[in-house]
């Protein structure tokens, strides 16, 4: 199944792919599976790209094991289904859990399991599933030199409790998500957009949104003229 | 006429002194006019110095190695567009840097080159010259109200009180200094300040060595407040680009804002000639008691012509090291013209009737000339103080100090 | 539990007893464009006279969409996009981000690579921190080490020109390994730097470490704990300089940073004057480590077997390294194609600015300038 919308080979065109001028919503073409836990794929056999040649077919790649540690044991215990999946992948912990229990599990991580640092809180947008948005929260403990994350599936009218009162430091990362995705955070102290101007619309790292339309519309309303694009 | 001018010349008195209205005048236009040169010398060689501190060079295409540039520079901001805040309040902001620089120039009458070489004596000179030198805090906060802004008012604010705290300090010193002039067999000090070297001479010392080390921090304490009073680095924060308000002369332009650094720099030298004349001898030559006789007294004598022949000679190094190409061949003229010139001047300097009569402003210039290059290898080297802690250095230290000496001045004194 | 208003960064809350529009308060912009501020950015200061209670920052005006960019490259063509972000020290962007793809692939990078990468890493440590030095000073007030330490970054600019064709944006490593092989005379380049550089940074310690001025404009300047910056996520200097030794060079080596005997610098008390010896005691001790790397640089490939095409399987994954900022982390998540469908960069300034108005709460006005220059901001990395 080799995709040629996304030809391997980079064509001097920087939207890579695109039909130029389209305001279609760009779905990534060969998204593996709708689900949010990742399945091994495995990968395409042959590079498109006409030159090399074909390649035999790989090994399978590396496949998320399922993660034992009484941190997940005790979690599982308490919240039984709601820990979706604890696995690890290339070496690295994580957990997807219900939105409606992952506040409390991220309470515990933090309070009992001395997960003091939030590295990072960011969002991925799946426009194809039902509930369209993971909000991944990546966490260190400095005590166990230990870093894991926890991923959460919202849907798009959803809005979410803020984790500022767990981490300080989520103050500005979570502005960030709600600027970029969209995704309002309930008792946050400040949430407004921080990395783009006040009064922009839009969300720009969701998949449906559309660059071109809104550089054909700034320059129809600031300039007065038709965007070339 | 004549006979009035040729008076003058017989005579053993300052113009002032001898009521001599054309010569006073004379003397006048030759000290502005001085200072004048002085201030653009002052302009370049900061400009040339600090860039060689920070490993670059400085002007260079200006004129040869940008001895042109302070000039260009006057040009430039005489053609420029004089900018008013329409919000101003016009008269005073016309004014305001007009006192600064009266201020800063007036004090320039009693600066004593020589022991008649000023163009008057008042027996109150010290007092004087920093009563006038205080005027100009006067017109740094007019400077800054006119301005209706409030980035220069805060600056003005700022400027003024860190000038007012640091006089109280630099007069407690200079009483100190006056302290010393009365340690004769009469008793009796003077204001003066051509008698304050007098003293010096006639104590055979220079007051910096005085009842060492008094005379020292009492030096000390002066010349870390001169540099606060003029608004120089370290204690520049009213003025620093990098800190919030731009200081008081943000809304001026062109010709305006030039005369702010005309009298800022008019007013270093004029510290620097105070500090000068109360601590390091004035006019008088080193070493006037240790190295005395004819023979030392014809060594230093020698010394402003040997001054302006190294000057020429670093003109002709500087001949020599330009690049060897058509674009360069005016400021190579240039140079070794320059070169000539101030080897003419040294030449001129060696022969002994100038020689006799130019020692003592020469000895007074070297010195002054040596604060400046001070001045500007601190901006060159200290960061900035923030304004509490500049206040706090100013009466908190400064202060107890000069009134500790100023003390222990008196009680030496009395005691020899 | 913490109590959230402890670490407010809004204006409005940072004295709450006092109505908005008392007397005594006045609102100053600092604005995008200034001397000082290492970039664009908008600091809002709410003032009493010369105290400081509050602060806002106003970040965005250098942000250019990188993430979203991210997704219509590929993964090799993405690898320039990387340098811009945080310009000043754009070898370790590119390391990390070359590690984490090397990491979603599953394959190792050769040992020479490794070497190759850990010694530019740290000329480029060095650089940033001479940089950081410099402007620091200069807002300080203190003009001249600015031109000392560029003079010397230079020599640091010329490696890396002849090595990758850059002096800024150096685009040094490629997935796999790196590209180039080093060029002749680069070990002895590496070593004559080695051995010109520690008087120059003894030079910058004698003008500053000692000098009065610098201490009191700042000891006790900007002020944050060890808790407070685990609390706010602020990692590299600022968190070693409060006390928490965590390198993450040492927690979770990468490159070949196990070889390597160093130590890690940490303050006592988490002021401006402590971020100042930590950085110059890293900046020697990244001359230890190229050292070490210099004298025992192995032979062999410098790029693995990865395939032409990447196109990594599905899954994520989250690397982090630790720039000269502080932790500087990707998360990638691939979908099985050979276009990413999320690169998150996780910036260190971004993070560490959030603690900005914790850090001149109750200072005055000209330290706020200060603190701004100890945090060691790159705007274009704060806003990617």
């Amino acid at each position: 199944m080799a995709e040629e919308t996304k030809s391997p080979a980079p064509p001097p065109d920087p939207a890579a792919g695109k039909p130029s001028g389209s305001v279609e919503p760009v779905p990534p073409a060969n998204q593996a599976s709708p689900s949010a836990v990742p399945k091994p794929a495995a990968p395409p056999p042959a590079a498109a790209k006409p030159a090399a040649p074909a390649a035999p077919a790989k090994p399978a790649g590396p496949v998320p094991v399922p993660w034992d540690s009484p941190l997940v044991a005790s979690l599982k215990r308490t919240y039984g289904s709601g820990i979706r999946e604890a696995s690890t992948y290339l070496g690295q912990n994580y957990m997807i859990v219900d939105s409606a229990a992952v506040m409390d599990v991220l309470k515990i991580l933090r309070n009992e399991q001395e997960f003091d640092y939030c590295v990072d809180i960011t969002a991925l947008h799946y426009p194809q599933r039902e509930k369209q948005f993971d909000l991944i929260w990546i966490l260190y403990s400095f005590a166990r030199n230990e870093r894991i994350r926890v991923k959460t599936e919202i849907a798009e009218s959803d809005s979410f409790p803020s984790s500022t009162s767990i981490w300080p430091t989520a103050n500005w990362l979570e502005r960030e998500v709600f600027d970029m995705f969209g995704i309002t955070f309930e008792g946050h102290p400040d949430l407004k957009r921080i990395l783009l101007p006040d009064g922009w619309k839009g969300h720009p790292l969701r998949k449906d949104y559309g660059i071109i339309q809104q550089d054909k519309e700034w320059v129809q309303i600031n300039l007065g003229i038709e965007s070339g694009q | 006429m004549l006979d009035y001018i040729k008076s003058y010349l017989d005579m053993n008195a300052t113009p002032g002194q001898a009521g001599n209205v054309f010569w006073a005048t004379v003397y006048i236009f030759v000290v502005f006019g001085g200072v004048s040169v002085a201030v653009m010398a002052m302009n370049w060689l900061e400009r040339k110095a600090l860039a060689h501190f920070q490993i670059r060079l400085g002007p260079m295409r200006v004129g040869p190695h940008g001895l042109l540039q302070p000039i260009a520079d006057a040009l430039k901001l005489l053609t420029k567009e004089d900018i008013i805040p329409s919000e101003a309040d016009k008269f005073v902001f016309w004014i305001a840097p007009l006192i600064i620089l009266c201020a800063s120039f007036t004090v320039y009458i009693v600066i004593p080159f020589g022991p008649t070489h000023a163009i008057t004596d008042l027996n109150i000179g010290i007092l004087f010259m920093l009563g006038v030198s205080s005027l100009s805090v006067l017109g740094v906060v007019m400077a800054g109200w006119a301005s209706n802004s409030h980035y220069p008012l805060i600056g003005a604010l700022r400027s003024s009180a860190q000038m007012v705290s640091y006089e109280v300090a630099m007069g407690l010193a200079v009483v100190s200094a006056i302290l010393m002039t009365s340690l004769n067999k009469t008793g009796t000090g003077t204001l003066s300040m051509i008698g304050i070297v007098q003293a010096q001479q006639a104590q055979q010392t220079w007051f910096l060595f005085k009842f060492f080390p008094l005379g020292f921090i009492a030096f000390g304490v002066f010349a870390i407040a001169m540099v606060a009073e003029t608004n120089r680095a370290p204690f520049d924060l009213p003025e620093a680009e990098s800190e919030l308000t731009a200081g008081f002369h943000t809304e001026y332009s062109g010709l305006r804002w030039s005369l702010f650094m005309l009298g800022e720099y008019a007013a270093m030298i004029a510290v620097s000639s105070i500090a000068v004349t109360l601590w390091l001898g004035g006019w008088m030559r080193p070493f006037p008691n240790a190295l005395a006789g004819e023979t030392w007294d014809l060594v230093f004598s020698l010394f402003p012509g040997f001054t302006f022949l190294a000057l020429a000679v670093f003109c002709f190094i500087g001949v020599a090291r330009m690049p060897k190409h058509p674009y360069f061949r005016i400021q190579t003229i240039g140079l070794a013209g320059f070169g000539a010139v101030l080897a003419l001047i040294g030449l001129i300097l060696f022969a002994p009737p100038v020689r006799d009569r130019i020692f003592d402003i020469y000895w007074f210039c070297i010195k002054v000339a040596g604060f400046m290059y001070l001045y500007i290898w601190y901006r060159a080297t200290f960061p900035r103080y923030r304004f509490d802690q500049l206040m706090k250095v100013g009466w908190k230290v400064l202060l107890p100090i000069a009134v500790g000496v100023l003390i222990l001045t008196a009680v030496m004194g009395v005691i020899f | 539990m913490t109590d959230p208003t402890t670490y407010l960064s809004h204006l409005e809350l940072g004295q709450p007893d006092k109505t908005f529009l008392d007397s005594n308060e006045l609102i100053i912009n600092m604005g995008p464009q200034h001397p000082a501020t290492h970039g664009v950015l908008r600091v809002i200061l709410k003032l009493d006279g010369e105290k400081v209670l509050g602060t806002e920052c106003v970040i965005g005006y250098l942000h250019r969409g990188v993430e979203k960019i991210a997704e219509h490259r590929t993964y090799t063509m993405f690898n320039p996009y990387v340098d811009r972000m945080d310009y000043v020290a754009a070898v370790s962007n590119g390391l990390g981000y070359c590690e984490a793809v090397e990491k979603i692939l599953n394959v190792q990078a050769p040992p020479r690579a490794n070497y190759i990468r850990v010694i530019l890493a740290e000329l480029n440590r060095l650089a940033s921190h001479m940089l950081w030095l410099g402007t620091h000073a200069l807002d300080i007030g203190a003009m001249t080490p600015l031109f000392y330490t560029f003079r010397d970054r230079e020599e640091i600019l010329k490696i890396f020109e002849k090595y990758c064709g850059a002096r800024l944006t150096t685009h040094a490593f490629r997935i796999g390994g790196c590209q180039y092989e080093t060029y002749e005379g680069f070990e002895d380049d590496v070593k004559k730097f080695l051995d010109f550089v520690p008087p120059k940074i003894d030079e910058y310690e004698e003008l500053l470490t000692t000098n009065r001025i610098w201490v009191e404009r700042t000891k006790g300047v900007g002020y944050i704990s060890g808790e407070d910056c685990i609390a706010l996520g602020v990692t590299g200097p600022v968190l070693r300089a409060s006390g928490v030794k965590w390198d993450l060079r040492k927690a979770q080596p990468y490159a070949a940073y196990s070889d390597f005997d160093f130590e890690i610098p940490i303050g006592q008390n988490g002021d401006t004057y402590d971020r100042y010896i930590v950085r110059m005691q890293e900046m020697r001790q990244s001359l230890r480590i190229i050292r070490q790397a210099i004298d025992r640089i192995p032979e062999g490939p410098i790029m693995a077997k990865i395939p032409k095409v990447i196109k990594p399987p599905v899954g994520e994954i989250y690397h982090s390294i630790e720039a000269p900022k502080g932790e500087l982390g990707y998360f990638i998540v691939s979908d099985g194609s050979t276009q990413p469908y999320r690169i998150r960069v996780r910036p260190p300034s971004f993070v560490n600015l959030q603690a900005l108005d914790l850090m001149v709460r109750g200072q005055l006005v000209a330290d706020v300038i200060a603190v701004i220059g100890t945090l060691d901001i790159v705007l274009g990395e704060v806003d990617r």
